[in-house]
C-alpha cells in the first residue's frame, strides 16, 4: 500500500476522471448538477448504510450513489424493545427509504451475493451487477447458531426467536409474550460481549417485566447472561431491577446458554436446565454474510478490520465497512448511533478520495446510548472518541462521557426526540 | 469503464490516503457529530434544542458552562468535555453559518 508517486497518481486521477465524465447522471449527481465525481454503491440501508447515502448526497453534490437493502422499510432496533413492552407499535419504529430518494439515491430492494474488488461491481441475487468507484458496506450482524448446540435448525430458530434484528421476529417476539399465560416465565439469553448493542438485552428485560408487572402480574423474567456481569450501566439497570421489577426479574450472572432443544424448549446451561414458555436466545454474533463473502472479514474470523481515518476495509481496498460489522476501537460500542457517525467519518473520506483529495486527519465520533428501564423512565450511556494518529484508532477522552446520575423522564422524552432526530438524519424525513 | 481506467482506479486505492491536519471541512464534519441529536445542520426536532442559527458565541459558552457544571445537564456536561476548545469554536462557527429557518 505505498504506490503513490506523484507521477502516477497525476496520471491516474486524470484517467480516472476522463471515465467518469462519460458516465451517465444518475443518483445524487442528478441534483447537484456537473459530471459525477464518481459512482459509491452503499450495500445495506439500516443506521450505517442509510446515513453513508445521506450525507454523500449532502456533502458530496454530484456523486452517483446507489443503496441496496433488502427490506421494503428501515426498522429500528433502538426503541423496538417498546414494541415488545406494548408501549410502542411497528407503525412507530418503521421509517420509508422516500426521503434519500427524493435527495438523488438511487434505491434498489434486493440481496447482495457478492462483491467483486477487482472488477469492482456489487453482484445482486437476479443476476444485476453494479459497478462501483468506491463500495461502502454496512452489513449489521449475522448470528453464530452454531455456538448454540440445537440452534441451528429451522425449527429451533422458530420456537427461539432472537429479536435482534428489528421487523418480523420484532412482531413475533411480541405475538409469544401476549400468548404467554399469565403465572408463565420469560427467560432471555444472552451472549458473551462482544455483541450489538450494549445495554439492549438489559432494556428488553425491562420492557417486558413492565408488560408482566400490568398485565401478567404472576409471570417473570429470567435473564440468562453469559457475561460475569451486567455489560453496560449496571449500576442503573440493577436499581432498576430492584426498584420496578421486585419479584418478576431474575438476573443471573455468568449463566451461559449452551444447547437447547426444540422439541422441549428446554434450555441448559452448564449445571441447570432451564424450561421457559417463551425462550428468548440471542445467539452471539459476527460480521453480517456478506462481509464474510466479501473476504472483508479479518478479525477473529468475526469482525471487520478498518482504517478509522476512512472506514475503508484493511483486507479489501475499495470497501469502506461501517458499524456493527467492524472490529471497535476500544471502548467503542457496536450501537446505530456509532454506526451513524461512522458513516458521516466515511462519507467524506469517499468524497475526499473521489476528487483525489486528502482526509481529515482528525475525526471525531460520539455515542450516545439511551435505555428506557420503565415506559418513560431511561437512563443514558455516552462517550466521545477522538482519532489517535500514533495507535492509528479512535479513543475514549479522558475525564468525558459517563452515563445518568440516575433513572429520569427527561431522558424519556430526550431518548424519543434522540430517535426522531437520528431517523431524520439518516433517512432525510 | 475500460482495461486502462480500470487498472488506474484500482491503484488509485491501494495508495494510502493522503490526510490534512486542518481539514477545510472540519467544522462541518465536527458539528455533523451532534446532529443525532440536534438534528442535521442543526434542524432539531421534538424536544431536542436547535443549534441552526445560533450564534457562535452562545455556543462557546454554552460548552463552556456545561465543561464547567454551571449549566445543570442531563448528558452535555459528560459530552462537551470530549471536544478541544478549537473544536468547539468550529462547531460554533458552523451552527451560526446556518440558517435559523430551512
Amino acid at each position: 500500500m505505498t504506490h503513490s508517486s506523484n507521477l502516477s497518481r497525476r496520471r491516474l486521477l486524470g484517467a480516472g476522471l476522463a471515465a467518469m465524465t462519460a458516465a451517465p447522471l444518475i443518483g445524487c449527481a442528478n441534483l447537484g448538477g456537473g459530471p459525477s465525481i464518481g459512482r459509491v454503491v452503499i450495500v445495506g440501508g439500516g443506521f450505517g448504510g442509510a446515513t453513508a447515502a445521506r450525507y454523500l448526497c449532502l456533502w458530496g453534490g454530484n456523486v452517483d450513489v446507489t443503496l441496496v437493502e433488502r427490506n421494503a422499510d428501515f426498522v429500528s432496533c433502538p426503541i423496538s424493545n417498546l414494541v415488545l413492552g406494548g408501549h410502542k407499535q411497528m407503525s412507530d419504529i418503521t421509517v420509508s427509504y422516500a426521503g434519500l430518494e427524493r435527495m438523488g439515491v438511487k434505491r434498489i430492494q434486493g440481496d447482495v451475493v457478492a462483491i467483486d474488488p477487482q472488477a469492482k461491481e456489487v453482484r445482486l441475487a437476479d443476476g444485476r451487477k453494479l459497478p462501483y468507484d468506491r463500495a461502502i458496506v454496512s452489513p449489521g450482524i449475522d448470528f453464530m447458531f452454531d455456538q448454540v448446540a440445537g440452534l441451528a435448525t429451522p425449527a429451533a430458530q422458530a420456537r427461539f426467536l432472537h429479536s435482534w434484528k428489528a421487523g418480523a421476529q420484532t412482531v413475533a417476539l411480541r405475538r409469544q409474550l401476549e400468548a404467554m399465560p399469565d403465572g408463565g416465565v420469560y427467560a432471555l439469553a444472552i451472549p458473551k460481549a462482544p455483541y450489538r448493542c450494549p445495554p439492549g438485552p438489559y432494556e428488553r428485560a425491562c420492557m417486558v417485566a413492565s408488560y408482566f408487572k400490568q398485565y401478567k402480574p404472576a409471570s417473570k423474567v429470567l435473564v440468562l447472561d453469559a457475561n460475569p456481569e451486567i455489560t453496560s450501566k449496571k449500576a442503573l439497570f440493577e436499581k432498576a431491577f430492584a426498584d420496578h421489577y421486585k419479584g418478576i426479574l431474575e438476573y443471573r450472572a455468568n449463566n451461559e446458554l449452551k444447547q437447547v432443544d426444540a422439541a422441549t424448549g428446554i434450555g441448559k446451561l452448564e449445571f441447570d436446565d432451564v424450561k421457559a414458555d417463551v425462550f428468548n436466545v440471542v445467539p452471539p454474533q459476527r460480521a453480517g454474510d456478506i462481509a464474510r463473502t466479501a473476504g472483508l472479514v479479518n478479525m477473529n474470523n468475526r469482525w471487520v478490520g478498518v482504517n478509522w481515518l476512512t472506514m475503508e476495509s484493511t483486507a479489501v481496498p475499495g470497501i469502506h465497512v461501517l458499524g456493527d460489522a467492524t472490529f471497535s476501537a476500544p471502548g467503542m460500542p457496536k450501537s446505530g448511533h456509532m454506526a451513524n457517525q461512522q458513516a458521516k467519518v466515511a462519507a467524506a473520506a469517499v468524497i475526499q478520495l473521489l476528487k483525489g483529495q486528502p482526509v481529515n486527519a482528525t475525526p471525531v465520533v460520539m455515542n450516545t446510548c439511551y435505555s428506557f428501564v420503565t415506559a418513560r423512565d431511561v437512563i443514558h450511556v455516552a462517550s466521545v472518541h477522538q482519532y489517535d494518529a500514533g495507535d492509528k484508532t479512535f479513543k475514549t477522552v479522558p475525564g468525558s462521557g459517563g452515563v445518568s446520575a440516575a433513572a429520569n423522564q427527561v431522558e424519556g422524552r430526550n431518548a424519543l426526540a434522540w430517535a426522531a432526530n437520528i431517523w431524520a438524519d439518516m433517512l432525510a424525513t | 469503464m475500460n482495461h486502462v481506467s480500470r487498472l488506474a482506479a484500482g491503484l488509485l486505492v491501494a495508495a494510502a490516503p493522503l490526510v490534512q491536519a486542518q481539514n477545510a471541512d472540519l467544522g462541518r464534519n465536527l458539528a455533523a457529530t451532534c446532529a443525532n441529536c440536534h438534528g442535521t445542520d442543526g434542524y432539531a426536532r421534538g424536544d431536542s434544542k436547535p443549534l441552526a442559527g445560533v450564534s457562535a458565541e452562545k455556543i462557546v459558552a454554552a460548552f463552556a458552562d456545561f465543561k464547567s457544571g454551571a449549566m445543570p445537564a442531563t448528558i452535555m456536561h459528560q459530552i462537551s468535555k470530549g471536544y478541544t476548545d478549537e473544536q468547539i469554536k468550529a462547531i460554533a462557527a458552523y451552527f451560526a453559518a446556518q440558517p435559523a429557518k430551512k
